[in-house]
């Protein structure tokens, strides 16, 4: 097993035939997802790399049964191509677009139909389960099929530490990114919870950084529900009050959302916690033993 | 996007916010000539991008012209926590009768809008929040319905309002509520909202920030940045495209991605050195923009030495070792640079950047080695 994407997944691209989109299609492809369906409005009919494209999620889904989208419109197009994956019925919706307007994603994030439907991001790297489905613009290279969840808020970060899990022979079940901003569809607890379910899922790393207090709601989470253990690691230690460090969410506003704030309430909820991303390797082989 | 009081207050206006009259003043006879026009009691006020500016003595309340001519003379070119005041905003008087506290934020959380009221205002809401957290109106909204009548009278009466008083919180709340959703704002605070002795609700400090993400439908709210204000390196890695926070130590910072480049801060820190900036390089290759981003960090004087952190993810090792072997052409850098390469083609991408470095490039495998390095190289004095 797997969580959010596995070998069940048929993927629908919205905005296939863009710069963007058309680039991670031929890799997700070549990493044998199924991609079943794009959509660019006024471009039905057409196909790209063998996948026929619609003009419209409702044509798409009705012709090919898509369950899952990924999202590569630019930020002004964003919120729509949401509610429109929303309103036909997918099950799962990936929105890798930087920049959505935080007024436009609380709508999204309100909205009634989300509670059928998962959505990951915005601003995120997307979900890859190693050997059984890429819906990501991850580098699937330094990835390997394994035991080890993987849920971040940062892309690059990810990568280090996957590269550093793999290196070690460790393995990984799921890879997801729930995006640097400051609203997002799925939180890190929505996440544990799944790979607390996932039977394949030993142990689990949560990556975080500054902004907001979704790594000390985990901790609780973490604390009360599950049994899986968890190492987690922060950035941001060094970070100044009220800057912007790349990632729309990624800033520090006092009290919870510093970096000590949030290591100090994973300490307390017994979670393990690396000082780098080395160690975070390192405190997983010992908690797989 | 942080707006100055005077700007968010104009643009507040523009959804019925009610204020004093009040001008811009550059120069103490600006200020002077402004206190003539309104007559009687003004308040000098330094406009700055930080709070705290009353404690530090950037609001004066004067008497005359003369008054206010002198203030201005002290209060222009203030520094206040590292802001220096080049503008002030003069507003006429107010018979004051209360003071009251009133915002609306992003709640990340409830991934809601959130209003707070209280009629504890003119200081500090987490202080309110500390010593009488009573006073405090708590509501959050359904952004797809909006701000409710209802919603407001519960709030209204929740504080204990009555009278005028109710009536025209409650007006300034729904205008607010307008303002916050048409300026695409993530903070919208004004404190203190005042209730004056002719029962008038005026809005007598404006906080406004604008979501960043939001300013390509906002062209006018872009086009007020302070250009002036900003730190030159921060201004022109603004303006290609960069993302670049300028830090107070001697280790210039560069990396791929925002979490990766923080946890490069970080790792340097604990390796007893002090991060001169944060610089997200973005994914790519291109020689042209590693070259921009390096030359920013390095024209920070006070950079000694550069760490540069790369994790090869789509854009391989060896591609990104070409680019920046490029880049560095490019310019005349003679800082020592600590690179420091892993991800997939790595070893390859090692084997380019050791076979053709300047003597002033060094090689590093790990994260936590590299920073070691760096951090030696800025303590050797770098240049």
């Amino acid at each position: 097993m797997a969580i959010l994407v596995d070998e069940n997944t048929r993927l629908l691209v919205q905005g296939i035939t863009g710069r963007e989109g058309g680039f991670h299609t031929r890799r997700m492809l070549a990493s044998k997802t199924q991609v079943v369906a794009g959509v660019t409005p006024g471009k039905g009919g057409q196909e790209f790399e063998g996948v026929p494209v619609f003009n419209t999620i409702h044509d798409a889904v009705e012709e090919t049964g898509a369950n899952t989208s990924v999202i590569f419109v630019p930020a002004p197009f964003a919120a729509d191509a949401i509610f429109e994956s929303l309103d036909n019925g997918l099950e799962t919706v990936c929105c890798i677009t930087e920049g959505v307007p935080v007024h436009d994603m609380m709508r999204v994030a309100n909205y009634p139909r989300l509670q059928n439907a998962t959505l990951i991001g915005p601003n995120c790297p997307g979900m890859l389960s190693p050997g059984k489905s890429n819906v990501s613009i991850m580098p699937q290279d330094i990835f390997k099929p394994g035991r080890v969840g993987v849920v971040s808020r940062s892309g690059t970060l990810t990568y280090q530490i996957v590269n550093e899990l793999t290196q070690r022979g460790i393995g990984q079940s799921t890879a997801v990114g729930i995006g640097g901003d400051p609203i997002i569809g799925t939180d890190f607890i929505e996440i544990l919870k799944k790979f607390e379910d996932d039977p394949e899922t030993e142990c689990v790393v949560m990556i975080g950084e500054i902004g907001g207090n979704a790594e000390q709601r985990a901790a609780e989470y973490w604390q009360s529900e599950m049994e899986t253990p968890v190492v987690a690691y922060i950035a941001g230690f060094t970070a100044p009050e009220g800057k912007t460090m790349g990632h729309a969410g990624a800033i520090v506003s006092g009290g919870e959302s510093t970096a000590e704030a949030k290591s100090q309430a994973l300490q307390k909820a017994g979670i393990r916690a690396a000082t780098n991303p080395t160690e975070v390797a390192e405190l997983v082989a010992e908690a797989l033993k | 996007m942080d707006l100055y009081e005077h700007q968010g207050k104009e643009l507040l206006r523009g959804f019925g916010i009610e204020t004093l009259p009040g001008v811009v003043a550059a120069t103490p006879e600006e200020a002077k000539r402004a206190a003539d026009t309104f007559g009687g009691t003004v308040a000098i006020k330094a406009q700055v991008l930080t709070g705290g500016r009353g404690k530090a003595g950037g609001i004066k309340v004067v008497k005359s012209p003369d008054e206010a001519e002198d203030a201005a003379r002290q209060v222009l070119g203030m520094d206040i926590r590292g802001h220096t005041v080049r503008k002030l905003l003069v507003e006429a008087g107010a018979a004051i009768a209360s003071e009251m506290y009133l915002s609306i934020t992003v709640d990340r959380e409830a991934k809601k809008p959130l209003i707070l009221f209280s009629t504890e205002g003119g200081v500090d809401i987490e202080e309110v929040a500390a010593t009488k957290p009573e006073s405090i109106v708590r509501m959050h909204l359904d952004p797809l319905v909006g701000l409710l009548p209802y919603q407001t009278r519960q709030i209204t009466f929740a504080a204990g309002l009555e009278g005028d008083a109710a009536k025209g919180v409650g007006r300034t709340l729904t205008n607010l509520y307008k303002g916050f959703e048409g300026l695409d704002a993530s903070l919208v605070e004004i404190n203190p909202l005042v209730l004056t002795e002719e029962g008038q609700v005026l809005a007598l400090d404006a906080k406004v920030t604008v979501d960043n993400s939001s300013l390509y439908r906002h062209q006018d709210i872009a086009e007020l940045r302070d250009v002036e204000a900003a730190d030159p390196q921060e201004e022109r890695a603004q303006e290609v495209g960069l993302q670049y926070v300028k830090l107070d130590g001697d280790v210039g910072i560069l990396g791929n991605g925002a979490g990766l480049v923080m946890s490069t801060l970080d790792v340097v820190a604990q390796a007893g050195g002090d991060p001169a900036n944060f610089c997200d390089v973005g994914g790519g290759a291109d020689a042209e923009k590693i070259s921009t981003a390096l030359d920013i960090v390095t024209s920070n004087e006070k950079v000694k030495s550069v760490f540069f952190n790369i994790f090869g993810g789509i854009t391989r090792g060896d591609e990104v070792a070409r680019g920046l072997l490029s880049a560095i052409e490019r310019t005349n850098i003679e800082l020592p640079i600590v690179v420091r390469l892993d991800g997939t083609n790595a070893e390859e991408g090692r084997s380019i950047l050791a076979e053709n470095t300047p003597p002033n490039v060094k090689t590093e495998e790990t994260m936590l080695g590299a920073a070691q390095r760096a951090v030696e190289l800025a303590r050797e004095g770098g240049r």
